[in-house]
């Protein structure tokens, strides 16, 4: 649906994005996720051309965003809609006025406006607020207003700009949910920006963590978390223990998604191999609709090492952080 | 009090009012569109045009510059051939709006630069023409503020009509010269100073109340 080649931006000397691909399926949400000044504000201002690219392009269902100007490129942005941070409410018109506004842009007639503005309220579980002005709205209500205005002219792709940073965490979810129920029942393919690692974990489906305009790393938000040393697991599984390890001990950590969380792996562990177990910290965590956990154990006894193989051929993710060299090497080796 | 005074009051108070009230209404008409180009041809503005934006400051700087009681004299021609007389309220319709257009110009620049950038940019990203964000989202947006920038120009219109009584067009500051303090009458300066402080008085109150009212939504 959004196919991104090679966007490069920069202001003067300054490189704001660089080199930046990405093919984005239809119904998918997909996050990028950064710092501030990590260029995720450049990448999506780029798809709908609020700033143009230095170089590269930008293809959004099927026609070239990047080569467009004046009249052709303002009907290309009807075709996506956009979600803000800070609401972007015209203050001097109520919510229904809101709503109702890229449909004047557009030209419907009044009566169209009324009726497709009644749909979009009840979309967004504003019934009955449409006379609200913003003033006289909460934050969450705001957003959903905004979301009502973008999806007025029913595009098929949403940018969402940090569109939940201004609210609370309650209302965040909320939001979420109704983002991830749009996208659902509407197929709706979302491109979000976002600093916060807990909206990659509910609603995205795939991610891209961008460090000052790179990409450092993405694919599957549930492959990735399953991933110990990934930044995303890292994120998503902090504070690892610091308990000083008693000798010939060694720490690991193993993460595992989905299929291979419902299986006994520990108690398969010690009862095949000769070694102590114990278990330092776990969690599991409902990432992109999949559960994944990490567990860190400190191991020890005569058969550590057959141990770990074994959770290798058992295809679990393990990192072993500290040990005796002997360890090291063993991880180092392993393919 | 002298029957006579009386209607001297009245007349020069609706003398005051008139001399105001359409040259309040010519600036306002004239200075908004004046501060929109001053925007739009910003540096940062939708059309930036270095030579047009300086050239307009520096006429709009000059204007403003300009002591009102040398404009109300200097520009007497200028008087002549707009208004076909130099003398009298219409007379100083002119000059006192001329030198009310550059005042309310920078006064709707400011309104128009104070809305939010992030709804121009909204305005954008659903498809809008600068056209567009200019009618239905720049001016809309400004209006309590251009409410309350009017206001304050009206303020110093009363102020200025004071000196109209030079070409004279009459008005209270005009009655309050020749009556209060050329002929030592401390009854009619005190009573125009009245009327000038309650006729100011009702204008702040009206203008707040309704940029309130905006606000309010």
């Amino acid at each position: 649906m959004i196919t991104i080649r090679e966007l490069r931006k920069v202001y003067g000397p300054f490189v704001a994005l660089e080199s930046f691909s990405e093919e984005i399926q239809a119904g998918e949400i997909f996050g990028v996720i950064g710092q501030s000044g990590a260029g995720k504000s450049t990448l999506i201002r780029c798809v709908n051309r609020l700033e143009t690219p230095t170089s590269g392009t930008v293809v959004v269902d099927g026609q070239d965003i990047t080569a467009l100007s004046g009249p052709d490129l303002r009907r290309a942005r009807q075709r996506m809609g956009m979600i803000f941070q800070h609401f972007n409410l015209l203050s001097s018109r109520t919510a229904a006025g809101n709503i109702a506004f890229p449909l004047e842009v557009m030209g419907y007639s009044r009566l169209q406006r009324k009726a497709r503005v009644e749909e979009l309220l009840a979309l967004v579980g504003l019934e009955g607020k449409g006379n609200n002005y913003p003033a006289q709205l909460s934050g969450g209500q705001k957003q959903r207003v905004g979301i009502a205005r973008a999806l007025a002219a029913k595009p098929k792709v949403l940018l969402s700009d940090e569109a939940t940073s201004a609210l609370d965490p309650q209302t965040t979810r909320s939001i979420l949910d109704l983002l991830k129920d749009l996208n659902q029942k509407m197929g709706l393919t979302i491109l979000l920006i976002t600093h916060d690692m807990g909206v990659v974990k509910h609603i995205c489906d795939r991610v891209a963590i961008l460090e000052k305009g790179r990409v450092v790393e993405r694919g599957r938000v549930a492959d990735l978390a399953a991933q110990p040393h990934s930044r995303l697991a890292q994120d998503f599984f902090p504070q690892r223990s610091q308990q000083p390890l008693r000798s010939g001990s060694l720490r690991a950590t193993i993460a595992f998604q989905g299929e291979t969380a419902n299986q006994p792996i520990i108690s398969r562990l010690v009862r095949q191999f000769d070694i102590e177990v114990n278990i330092l910290k776990g969690s599991i965590e409902t990432i992109g609709g999949q559960s994944v956990g990490q567990l860190q154990l400190e191991l020890s006894g005569a058969e550590t090492e057959a141990a770990l193989q074994y959770l290798y051929q058992q295809n679990i993710e393990v990192e072993v952080h500290d040990g005796s060299p002997a360890f090291e090497q063993l991880v180092d080796s392993h393919p | 009090m002298d029957p006579q005074l009386l209607s001297s009051l009245w007349t020069a108070t609706l003398e005051t009012i008139y001399m105001v009230s359409v040259s309040a209404v010519l600036a306002a008409l004239f200075g908004l569109p004046l501060g929109l180009l001053l925007v739009i041809a910003a540096p940062k503005g939708f059309l930036p045009n270095p030579a047009l934006y300086q050239g307009l400051g520096s006429v709009v700087n000059a204007g403003r510059s300009l002591p009102f009681i040398i404009l109300l004299v200097a520009i007497i021609p200028l008087t002549r051939l707009i208004v076909g007389t130099t003398i009298g309220s219409t007379a100083a319709l002119v000059p006192l709006t001329l030198s009310a257009i550059p005042f309310y110009a920078r006064v709707a620049e400011t309104s128009l630069l104070e809305v939010d950038r992030g709804l121009v940019e909204a305005a954008e990203s659903m498809g809008c023409s600068y056209w567009q964000v200019i009618a239905k989202v720049l001016i809309p947006e400004a209006v309590p503020s251009l409410v309350l920038g009017l206001t304050i120009m009206v303020i110093s219109l009363i102020g200025y009509s004071a000196m109209a009584g030079v070409v004279g067009g009459g008005g209270l500051g005009d009655l309050a010269i020749r009556y209060g303090y050329q002929r030592f009458n401390t009854q009619v300066m005190l009573i125009t100073v009245v009327l000038l402080i309650v006729l100011v008085q009702i204008v702040q109150w009206v203008g707040d109340a309704i940029a309130r009212q905006m606000r309010r939504r």
